[in-house]
């Protein structure tokens, strides 16, 4: 996943803020809500040094903010043929609302990109919706409600989804549903789900600290949200949201299959940036280091095929390799994971605190390899230090084709697929606590709140 | 992604520079002239050069050496664009573990990147990579490759001959390859001797060597004939010592593709390959002959020129028939005796094409099928038993491998030279050989025209590759007493060379 910066037409203090955070992270361990108000004040001000005197004088005082993150998402270890294997007809019924085409056909057709690129799964989940079996027409029998917005299919010329007029489109598509129809109001939201696949979710940046910045849409708190972002402890990672693995094509997944015979020769596997030089030029910014790492280290290794290449062969490569790294980019999903799951390639996760997809369905722990972020030098000895049978046995369990479907959004559904996944994972929220039902009149979510610019009709 | 983020960059490197400029600006705008912003002013100043000069923004490496310096979860290194001037400092013992309650922090911004201090890999890691790397390419094969596989013995008529290493060595070569258990019955015409022995012992492989009494006749015909009898003397030895596992037939000057080997794995009683006939001999006439001839035949009749054979199937995936190399362009100038420069033909069928189940010739064996003949009645009275085929008294049973004979496992190939033809035995000179120089008044038959020295040179070298410092001074008197300019040249350049040999 590649990031976008705009030109910042702004000031020193946009630089500053990452140093900041660092430094009041270091010297605090939370974010708090005080000293950001102050590294706010210093954007405007002129002095790094004059910022730097006052966080120091703010945060000597030692004001504590508030944990806004809970209880870390749940992981269920266990056979993974029992929970993916769930049929969620007839555990929970959807309503989808019919919204006018302006928010889904009209993007759609204006750039057919949307439909291939890493975000399509909010196309596709809407098509799935549209026949499936849980759908409902009765709104009133309906335990959750769907709204079909397509917010991550406004294209940069290079392919990539400007998220800049998303809050604005989400919050008039909400505006209708809750104008049209009474269950918006009912709860306002809390049985309403979105699809938000973007970078960071329902921040809608794709800049991380712009994105934190922002925080979930205010409209969407009460929602539950299914994103590929999943970071814990994170503002853009609500609990009971659904981490969905990024869309990746079926077919063209399937036509670069070969033999399962193939001997893997290659032991660790990598094809992708280490730097991003246009983004990042300084370094340390891009992946917190961690790509720059691993090749600093690993460039001389014979076991380590890691290079910047874009071979033809890369998905056969990938079903030649015992173990494919999946660190962490600008943020800390990628599409390699899927890829590395469906190809039987043990999938290397460096990426701190990653939320992965379907969390309580698949036992992530027993298929793949986590090291944190600070141990990437010494990678090496970490995957040769695995057993053999531990290895044997992972692969084993990724052999397991109900995995392999679990991660792909096939066109026609099949069971067991992603979109089922989603499914499920909504059915197991069922039944709603009877407190999300709000009394007539009463007012939770606050409309107003946000930066003025989303408020702009859209 | 690249073009938008180029553009921005441009935005962004300007950015970087004018963000130290841009508050003085406003400062001399704001037109408050308070000491403080004086001091501000001036330090702003000095971080804008020191930036200039280094290159990059130099506060932000102050924040994070000034920060840093307080416990961090991190062993850092400090990695820059100006490794120069900035110390690396590793310290990778330090781990200071840091266990909140809700996990690790996890800090948007800059981080370092963390080297360790001597980034190469260890040796002992990586042989327990390749060990790890081995067990997985096991446990692959235990999966998907062939269950139970079975030992394959392969059968090889040979003699000795000119061309006998060069195709020996590739057999073996193939079989050494081939991950299944192996006996390798090498039949000898003439009775064995010792350079074939010696040959085969080098693959380090089972080995059966036997010997059939009679020298290996000089007529194509009679040479198939003979290799035929050869092959039946070695499968009445498979059932003598009631060897298990598949028999397949590997004449020596054959090529086969290790493919090849896992396909037959899938035989149950006989089976039968396409094999790729490759008929043809040096000679360029023959190249033009064939094509006109091939013109011909398109405008007779469609008939394929696949140079293949092997079992033909219908569309139900079921023996139909048989494929047969088209032998009638060539029939009258087909190689007589071994060593024309003519093309070797095939028989109709020949035995590389098929494999066995060894226990099809083993004497009373439950469960042996009736269509077999019992190896004793055949070739008993010495007739020419063509091809496996001769074993089965109903050839429907055969089973075709290689996805029904599409799949080209194995080629066919005649090359030999003449029987007269010397070379060293086991390929070994010894001794040497004597030296000749091309005497200019007395022309071999087939030496090269006059050619200048250096080409001569060339033609000289070959010769010089022995050993022979006693023999250099008896040279250097040939190369006075010759009295030739351009051939003392030669020789003397001869001489440093092997000189440079020597050393």
């Amino acid at each position: 996943m590649l990031k976008l910066r705009r030109p910042s037409s702004s000031r020193s203090g946009r630089a500053i803020l990452p140093a900041k955070q660092m430094q009041l992270a270091v010297l605090n361990g939370k974010k708090s809500k005080d000293t950001e108000e102050v590294s706010a004040r210093c954007e405007m001000e002129f002095s790094m040094w004059g910022c730097l005197l006052l966080a120091l004088f703010t945060a000597s005082i030692g004001v504590e903010g508030i944990d806004r993150r809970g209880a870390r998402t749940e992981r269920i270890s266990g056979s993974a043929g029992d929970v993916l294997d769930d049929n969620p007809v007839g555990k929970l019924k959807v309503y989808v609302y019919e919204l006018p085409s302006k928010y889904n056909k009209k993007i759609l057709h204006k750039d057919p990109r949307c439909l291939t690129h890493m975000f399509a799964a909010e196309i596709f989940m809407h098509q799935f919706l549209l026949t499936s079996a849980v759908r409902t027409l009765n709104p009133n029998e309906a335990d959750w409600f769907y709204t079909p917005v397509y917010s991550t299919c406004d294209l940069a010329p290079n392919g990539l989804p400007l998220p800049f007029k998303s809050p604005r489109m989400m919050r008039s598509a909400i505006q209708l549903i809750s104008a049209r129809w009474p269950y918006w109001n009912r709860t306002e939201g809390a049985d309403h789900f979105f699809l938000v696949p973007h970078d960071f979710g329902a921040c809608f940046h794709y800049q991380e600290e712009k994105a934190i910045k922002r925080g979930i849409l205010p409209l969407l708190q009460r929602s539950t949200l299914v994103q590929t972002f999943g970071q814990q402890n994170h503002v853009c990672l609500n609990d009971g949201s659904i981490t969905i693995p990024p869309y990746a094509p079926p077919e063209k997944i399937m036509s670069h299959l070969i033999p399962p015979d193939t001997p893997r020769s290659i032991f660790v596997y990598f094809r992708g940036l280490f730097y991003d030089v246009n983004n990042d030029p300084e370094g340390g910014y891009y992946a917190r280091g961690a790509r720059a790492s691993m090749w600093e280290n690993f460039k001389n290794n014979p076991l380590f095929d890691i290079s910047t290449d874009h071979p033809t062969t890369y998905y056969e490569d990938m079903q030649r390799a015992v173990f494919c790294l999946c660190p962490l980019g600008w943020a800390p999903w990628s599409p390699r994971l899927v890829e590395a799951v469906i190809f039987g390639c043990i999938p290397v996760i460096i990426a701190d605190d990653i939320v992965l997809p379907f969390a309580d369905a698949i036992p992530w722990e027993e298929i793949g390899v986590f090291v944190a972020e600070k141990d990437v030098p010494y990678l090496d000895t970490i995957l040769t230090s695995i057993p053999v049978d531990v290895i044997l046995r992972k692969q084993r369990l990724l052999a397991n084709p109900s995995m392999k479907q679990a991660m792909l959004f096939p066109q026609p559904a099949q069971s067991g697929d992603a979109f089922h996944q989603i499914l499920n994972g909504l059915a197991r929220k069922l039944p709603h606590d009877k407190r999300i039902y709000l009394k007539p009149g009463e007012k939770v979510l606050n409309w107003t709140a946000g930066p003025v610019g989303d408020h702009k009709p859209w | 992604m690249k073009q938008l983020a180029a553009l921005q960059q441009q935005g962004r490197r300007s950015n970087s520079f004018r963000s130290n400029s841009s508050p003085l600006d406003a400062t001399v705008d704001g037109a408050i002239k308070s000491p403080a912003t004086i001091f501000w002013l001036f330090l702003h100043g000095v971080c804008c050069l020191i930036s200039l000069v280094l290159g990059f923004r130099f506060s932000r490496l102050v924040f994070f050496l000034l920060f840093s310096a307080s416990p961090s979860p991190s062993t850092t290194t400090i990695y820059s664009a100006l490794r120069t001037t900035l110390p690396v400092i590793s310290s990778p013992q330090e781990r200071n573990v840091s266990a909140d309650g809700g996990g690790s922090r996890v800090v948007v911004g800059r981080h370092g990147i963390l080297i360790r201090p001597w980034p190469h890999p260890d040796p002992a890691e990586v042989m327990k990579a390749h060990r790890i790397i081995e067990r997985v390419q096991a446990e692959q094969r235990s999966q998907y490759g062939v269950k139970n596989p079975r030992t394959v013995i392969a059968i090889t008529p040979t003699y000795v001959r000119t061309f006998q290493t060069l195709h020996l060595t590739g057999v073996m070569h193939s079989l050494m390859n081939m991950r299944y258990d192996l006996v390798w019955i090498v039949v000898e015409a003439g009775g064995t001797t010792n350079e074939t022995a010696s040959l085969i012992a080098k693959s380090g492989l089972k080995t059966i060597h036997i010997g059939v009494d009679g020298k290996m006749p000089l007529l194509w015909e009679d040479r198939h004939k003979f290799e035929s009898r050869m092959r039946l003397h070695a499968l009445r030895i498979v059932r003598e010592k009631k060897l298990d596992g598949i028999v397949m037939f590997a004449d020596d000057s054959n090529m086969h593709s290790l493919e090849l080997f896992d396909e037959i794995q899938n035989v149950k009683w006989i089976g039968a390959v396409s094999v790729g006939i490759l008929a043809h001999s040096g000679g360029s006439e023959e190249g033009d002959v064939l094509m006109r001839e091939s013109d011909a035949d398109e405008k007779d009749e469609k008939k394929s020129q696949i140079p293949v054979q092997g079992p033909a199937c219908n569309a139900s995936g079921n023996l139909a028939g048989w494929h047969t190399f088209d032998t009638r362009p060539f029939v009258e100038r087909s190689a007589i005796y071994i060593g024309d420069r003519a093309v070797v033909l095939p028989r109709k069928l020949e035995w590389a094409g098929f494999v066995l189940n060894s226990r099809l010739v083993w004497e009373d064996v439950e469960g042996k099928p009736v269509w077999v003949k019992d190896l004793v009645e055949i070739g008993k009275d010495g007739e020419d038993i063509e091809s496996p085929l001769s074993l089965l008294k109903d050839t429907s049973v055969v089973e075709p491998l290689g996805s029904c004979g599409r799949k080209v496992l194995l080629w066919w190939l005649r090359v030999e030279a003449r029987a007269d033809s010397k070379f060293p035995a086991s390929w070994i000179i010894d001794p040497p050989l004597d030296i000749t120089v091309p005497a200019k008044r007395t022309p071999w038959p087939d030496a090269p025209p006059e050619l200048p020295a250096y080409v001569e040179k060339v033609t000289t070298i070959p010769e010089n590759t022995e050993k022979r410092p006693a023999k250099s001074g008896s040279k250097r008197k040939r190369s006075s007493r010759s009295k030739r300019k351009h051939n003392a040249k030669v020789l003397d350049i001869r001489a440093s060379t092997k000189h440079a040999g020597d050393n």
